[in-house]
This record gives C-alpha cells, structure tokens and sequence, in this order.
C-alpha cells in the first residue's frame, strides 16, 4: 500500500486518476439505481403535467426564492401527516424540473395547500402577509397583483418538458397559450377541452381581477392544485406495489 | 510541434490564444443575449440585463489581453514566482467577505424585524432573492477566492516553480469574478434555478466550467512541472476540490435551456432523482470546497505559522484516502424520511456516522502539528486564529454524524438547527481558517515584516469568537425549541401549537443571532482595515526567510518521512 502511495505522490496524472476513482464510486452506487427501481419511477393515478398557467406560477415561484422557507414534502411522521396530510409520494414530483422538496421550513410546508385556503386569502396575505398573519415574517408580494403575466412564450417552456420526457401532447403545446386564458375562465369556449387536457385543475379568475392576466393568478393557480392530483381517498399505501 | 513540447509550452508560459478565442466566442453570444429578437420570454427575467454585463466584461478583457500582448508574447519571468494575482486574490476575498457578511446580517434583520426590513417597492431584497446572494457570495466568492488564491500561493511554493499557463492564471482569476457577478445579479433580478448552492442558471454554469476547467489545467500544469520530488499533502486536497468540484457541477447542472439566448432551463432529472442528485452535489459542495480545499489551507499554513513539522504523515495520507472516499456517500441524510428510497437514506446515513473518524484525523493532525509550539498560542493570535478553526471543524464534522442518524434528524431536520450547524462550520472553521490564511499572506506577499497591528488582531478573533458563540447557541435554542413543538400534543390528543406560534417563539434567537452576526461581521471588517494599513506600511528590506524566488531548499518544515524524499 504504502508503495503504491509512494508512486502516486510523485505522479501528478497517477493522483488525478486516484482521486477521480475513489470520488466516483458514492455516487454511481447511490444516483444510478433510482433511475431502474420501480418505487422511485412507480406511476400513481391522477398525475398529469402542471397546466400552461401553474407552469408559469412555478416559474414564479422559483424566481422568487420560495423554496428558501418552504418545503414541498411531508414526512411520515404522525403530526406531519396531522398538520399538513398526507404524506408525499415521490410520484408526486416527477414532473417538477427542478424538485421543489426544499430544506427549510421557515414558512410551513406546501405539498398540500391547494384547496385549503380561499383564492382572496391567498391574495391578501401574499400582498401584505402581516394583514391576515400579524406574527408572519413572510416578504411582501403586491407587485404580483400589479403586474402583468408575460407568457407569450409559453410554448416554449412545454417544448422544452417535453423533450425532457414530460408527457405533454402535441395538442397541449399548440394549446398552451390559450390554455392560460382558458384556465382563468369558467365560461371560455374551449372549457371542455382544457378540462379534459388537463383533468382536475381547477378553472376560475384567481386573483378577482378579471381584466388582467397578472402573476398573482398563475401564482395562486399553483398554490391551489399543489398536493391535490392524486385521490389519497382511493390510494391504499398497503397494496402491494405501494409497499417499498 | 511534438506532444512533448505543446506541453513543455503549455507548461512554461502558456499560450493566450485560446482566451482571446473564448473571449471572442463570449463577446458574441452576449450580442444576442442582449438584444433578443422576437416575443420575449415568459414570467421569466429575459438576458437583456446579463447580456450586457457579459458584454463589457468580455470587452474590457479582450482590450486587456490585447493590451499586455501588442509587444509580442507577454514576458514572463520563470525565475520569479506569479505573486501578483495571488494579491489580486486576498484582496477580492476580503471585499466579497464582506460583502456576503453584511448580506447575511441584512436578512437575519429580516427575519427578525420583517416590518422594517422589507419594502413593497424592492421586491429584489425580499429574503427569497437575498438568501441565494448571501450563501453565493460568502462560500463560492469568499471562500472560492481564498481557495484559489491560496492554492496558487501553495502550489507555486511547495512545488519550486512558477505557475503553469502563463497568463491563464488571470484569466481563472478574473473569469470567477465575472461568475460571482453573474451570479449575484441573477438572483436578484430572479435568474435561478432553485437548485441550492447551484442556483446560476445554465449559461452561467457553461461559463464556470470554462473558468474551471482552465484553472485545473493552471493547477495540474504546475504539479507537472514541480521541482520536488514529493507532492506536497496541501496539494492533494486542493487536487481532489478542484477535480471533484468539477464532476459535482457538470452533473447536477445538466438541464435544457428555452432557447439559445433565453435565461430559463428546465433540469434534465426531476423529483426523486433530481433531490438525489443536487443533495449528493450540495452535501460534496461542503465536502469537497469548504472541507477538503480548506484544509489544504490548514495543511500548509499551520506549520507553516507554528514553524513545526505535519505531526504524523501516515495519519495525512489514511485520512485524505478516507475522507474523499466517504464523503461523497453522505449526501442522503439531507433526505431522511422523504419520497426517496429507504435504503439510499440509510447508506448515507451510515456513511455520515463513518464520516466522523476521517474528520477527526484531520482536526487531530492539525492540532498536534502545534506539538512542541503550544506556547505560541499565547503570542500569536494569528496561530490562535488557525488553531480555533481546526476546533471548529472538528465540532461541526461530530454534530455533523450526530444529525445525521434519522431520528435525531426527524427533529433537527427543516429547523434552524441546521442553520446553526452550517454556520459553526462556515463562520469558524472556514471563516477561522482564512482570516489565518489572509494575516499570513498580506505581510508575505507585500514584503512586509509583520502586519499593521497585532493586537487588532486579538480584537477581530475575540469580536468574531463571541459573534459565533451568539449564533450557534441562538439557533440551537431556536431548532430544538421549533423541532419539539411541531410535534407537541395536548391531552387530548391535538397538535398543540399552530405553526405561527412556532415562528413567534423564535423572536428573541432571531435578534441573538443578528447581533452575533453583526459582531463577526464587524471583526471582518477589522482585518479589512488591518490588512489595508499592513499593506500600505513600510517595506522590508531583505526577503523573507525561507521565501527567496524559487527557493533551492524545502520551504516547510519537514519531519522524517518526507525528508527522505525530498533530499534525493
């Protein structure tokens, strides 16, 4: 052994390819097998790619730091599961270019918050977070109601998933764009058709302004579907593919 | 021209053709990036901005290089170590310290008094976009400056040679520089990709590999070239940071951008693998930059100060085997309990708790170099300074294992314990370490016999001390108190807190742990005065004992062992 250390420290290329070696074998041992096993790439019922607008309330989210403060993954532990449901599936995210899992709960967790706070809330506390939590630390956001969202290009990020192996039909990519309206009108023409694009999401004005498609909208878009895809009433952990 | 003499070229002076092609090449793309045709891009931030910046940046290097080569190839003195990008480096390192200090005090504030320190018409100094800018800043562009420096000084030193490359030691310089700028800009304008410690988006990754790609090529160039026989420890560590730093980044950064000339990318993993991936990148981040780069700062400038051997060789070649080989499994515990697989969180869980030992060799290496110069701990803050990092260390690496286990990470884990752990690492092992680093080499470099003033010296380590103390306690009290009452259950059976009494409780850690930021960041701000008055102070006449150009004898201390084969 001491030998071959001998040689090693007095060869420059001989210490590179050591230290490439010896670094490699972690991670092809860990990162590899997740992408073969069958409960890190199982299918659950009710996953379906974000809709162009929770796409873009994504995009937001990202941009603005979010996961700083907030985790998107409940543990199995009891009060976890008491305070926030549920607790995450790893099928859950298999869309989500980067993760969004977090590490810090300065804010509390997110996976499940769609649905439990009403689109006014949202808007409210997202404005001046104090107004409706007078303790919270949160950054106010009212620039969000104000501005205008850009989503022109939205066909664009939808190509870019697909390539990536996101499930997006074509269909949805010609669509995107007015699939951004669509979602933010109950009484849109092709309402039937978004729906059936993209099953569960949840069509409405989300920011009570109707004359403006803002980034509160798309943000709020995807605050409210967050964690609600997979019917947890109809998934039973117990069955046998379920079990890891 | 031979293989053979490329690289003796390569080797001697470098040649500086290829930055003015990578320069040309950048000048280009930042033409477009600029000046985007068509729609724009989506909620997205376009390029606009950093094609700009890229644009001067790449002009003003372009006139440079132009500027040292019009008189033919750029002289360079072989006989004469490259010192003055090595300056550049300590200065760029004290700047971008306090820049990323002051930064963490300001959303420390925010935490702790949102009503002042938030403002409705600035949402780019809303925490989300500053946190990123304040961990960016203080380990790659504090922490990435004084590695380089450092290791350029080291490397040159314990080899007998000058730098290999010629003028690519400025180009790695400069070029990390215009990274940082990039980067920090991005997140404040909303340019991210929310991986953390990898949040510049995909262009700017390209350009980081390009910078660091050059400066393993400056590093391995001048170890190829080196007038000793033996490798110098120091010069292991540095290697393995550099080399696996590299691997690290071109993996988790792999994604696909919207467009040639577009800031957003969409990673290529998602969920599971993409965790997987980033946290085994984010936990190596720590392993291989602020571990095994810096304590190749402890490795030559402890004895080096105490003027004492390495204690025991043997111990520096068992750890540095062990250490690159475990770290890099401990990346999992970061996902204790989550969607990913069991058994991945259990290996990294059992390769964390292994990880305590190699840790440890180091700190007991570092320790007993002191053997026989305890006494100077006494005269010589500077010596102390080094000393109170190696004992940092070796605190974070045993609570470190200590979070690890799951259970005791189902508690600590999501809460500010975690943030006090990072910060015991950072502010007194990394943070100690450099300070060290910087007292030694203002005076070596600027040929000076001893540094502006002792004993502000003693002010920064005993301000900064005190600083951390607050911290770390702070945010233990607060972790352990928020962790327990997530899980608090009244009698009968209800969660007993809501989450907003969790966040109240921690008012009073908050403003602790401010004020003991705030004094480690005045200490810093100490040695900035300290070094600038060391620098502008009188010169010294005659070189530096042991640091002649190119010095003809070993320029450590050396025990036994080593001496066998420096002597042939």
């Amino acid at each position: 052994m001491m030998k071959l250390h001998k040689y090693l420290e007095k060869n420059s290329f001989g210490l590179l390819l050591g230290i490439i070696a010896v670094v490699s074998v972690g991670g092809l041992v860990e990162i590899t097998p997740l992408f073969y096993i069958d409960n890190t790439i199982e299918e659950v019922e009710g996953m379906r790619p974000y809709s162009p607008l929770e796409l873009e309330g994504r995009n937001i989210y990202v941009r603005e730091g979010c996961y700083t403060c907030h985790s998107q993954m409940v543990r199995p532990l009891r009060d976890e599961v008491e305070r926030y449901g549920h607790y995450s599936l790893a099928a859950e995210s298999m869309y989500d270019r980067p993760f969004q899992w977090g590490s810090k709960r300065t804010g509390p967790d997110l996976a499940r918050v769609g649905g439990k706070y009403s689109d006014e809330w949202h808007k409210l506390h997202m404005e001046d977070p104090r107004a409706v939590v007078p303790e919270s630390i949160m950054p106010p956001y009212r620039f969000l109601s104000k501005r205008e969202l850009n989503y022109q290009r939205i066909e664009a990020d939808l190509k870019a998933n697909q390539k990536l192996g996101v499930p997006y039909t074509d269909e949805m990519v010609a669509k995107a764009f007015e699939d951004i309206t669509n979602q933010l009108d109950e009484d849109a023409d092709d309402y039937d058709g978004f729906v059936a694009r993209y099953p569960k999401a949840v069509v409405r004005d989300f920011d009570g302004n109707p004359g403006l498609v803002s980034e509160m909208d798309a943000l709020i878009a995807y605050m409210q579907m967050l964690g609600t895809l997979v019917d947890f009433d109809a998934y039973e952990a117990k069955k046998d593919e379920n079990l890891r | 021209m031979s293989a053979r003499s490329v690289r003796a070229k390569w080797v001697e002076d470098g040649s500086s053709l290829p930055i003015f092609i990578i320069l040309i090449a950048g000048l280009l793309w930042a033409l477009f990036a600029a000046h985007p045709t068509g729609v724009p891009a989506g909620s997205y931030p376009t390029l606009e901005m950093h094609g700009y910046i890229m644009m001067g940046a790449f002009l003003v290097g372009i006139i440079m290089l132009v500027g040292v080569c019009s008189n033919g190839t750029p002289k360079i003195n072989l006989a004469e170590y490259e010192d003055k990008v090595i300056k550049y480096g300590v200065l760029a390192t004290t700047f971008w310290g306090i820049v990323g200090m002051l930064v963490g005090v300001i959303i420390a504030c925010q935490l702790t008094w949102p009503r002042i320190f938030y403002f409705d018409s600035m949402p780019w100094l809303n925490f989300g976009r500053m946190r990123p800018l304040h961990t960016s800043a203080v380990i790659f562009a504090f922490g990435g400056n004084a590695l380089i420096a450092t290791s350029f000084y080291v490397v040159q030193r314990t080899c007998r040679t000058r730098l290999a490359g010629g003028l690519w030691a400025w180009f790695v310089f400069w070029g990390y520089q215009l990274f940082i700028v990039l980067a920090a800009t991005g997140y404040l304008t909303g340019i991210t990709q929310s991986k953390e410690y990898a949040e510049p988006e995909w262009y700017v990754d390209i350009w980081l590999t390009i910078v660091w790609v050059a400066y393993l090529m400056v590093f391995m160039g001048t170890l190829y070239k080196r007038k000793e026989p033996h490798i110098y420890v120091a010069n292991w560590f540095y290697l393995a940071f550099i080399v696996t730093v590299a691997i690290l980044h071109i993996v988790n950064n792999l994604s696909l951008p919207t467009g040639m000339f577009e800031a957003k990318s969409y990673s290529l993993f998602s969920g599971v693998q993409d965790a997987m991936t980033q946290w085994w990148y984010g936990h190596n981040a720590v392993g291989f930059f602020l571990t095994a780069g810096f304590l190749a700062i402890m490795y030559y400038f402890i004895p080096k100060r105490a003027d004492r051997p390495i204690w025991s060789y043997k111990l520096s070649i068992v750890h540095f085997w062990a250490v690159i080989f475990i770290y890099i499994w401990a990346g999992p515990h970061h996902l204790h309990f989550t969607a990913l697989p069991q058994w991945t969180q259990t290996l990294g869980m059992v390769f964390s708790i292994m990880l305590w030992m190699p840790s440890w060799g180091g700190m007991i290496n570092g320790l007993m170099t002191l053997q026989g110069a305890w006494d100077k701990l006494r005269t010589d803050p500077v010596l102390r300074m080094l000393v109170v990092s190696v004992a940092f260390y070796g605190m974070a690496t045993f609570e470190g294992p200590l979070m690890s286990i799951r259970y005791v990470n189902a508690l600590s884990h999501y809460t500010e314990w975690t943030i006090g752990h990072v910060h015991s690492g950072a502010l007194g092992w990394n943070g100690f370490v450099t300070f060290g680093a910087l007292y030694c080499l203002v005076p070596w470099l600027w040929k000076k016999k001893e540094l502006y003033s002792l004993k502000l010296v003693e002010w920064h380590f005993w301000l900064a001390t005190i600083g951390i103390v607050f911290y770390i306690t702070a945010m233990w009290v607060a972790g352990i108190m928020e962790g327990l009452m997530w899980r608090a259950y009244t009698d009968l059976g209800f969660l007993e807190y809501a989450f907003i009494e969790t966040v109240s409780a921690k008012h009073i850690s908050y403003i602790v742990r401010a004020l003991g930021g705030t004094l480690f960041l005045l200490g810093t701000f100490v040695m900035a005065f300290n070094i600038f008055m060391t620098i502008k102070g009188r010169g010294l006449a005659e070189p530096i004992d042991g640091d002649e150009p190119l010095a003809k004898r070993p320029v450590l201390p050396v025990s036994e062992p080593q001496l066998g084969g420096a002597a042939q």
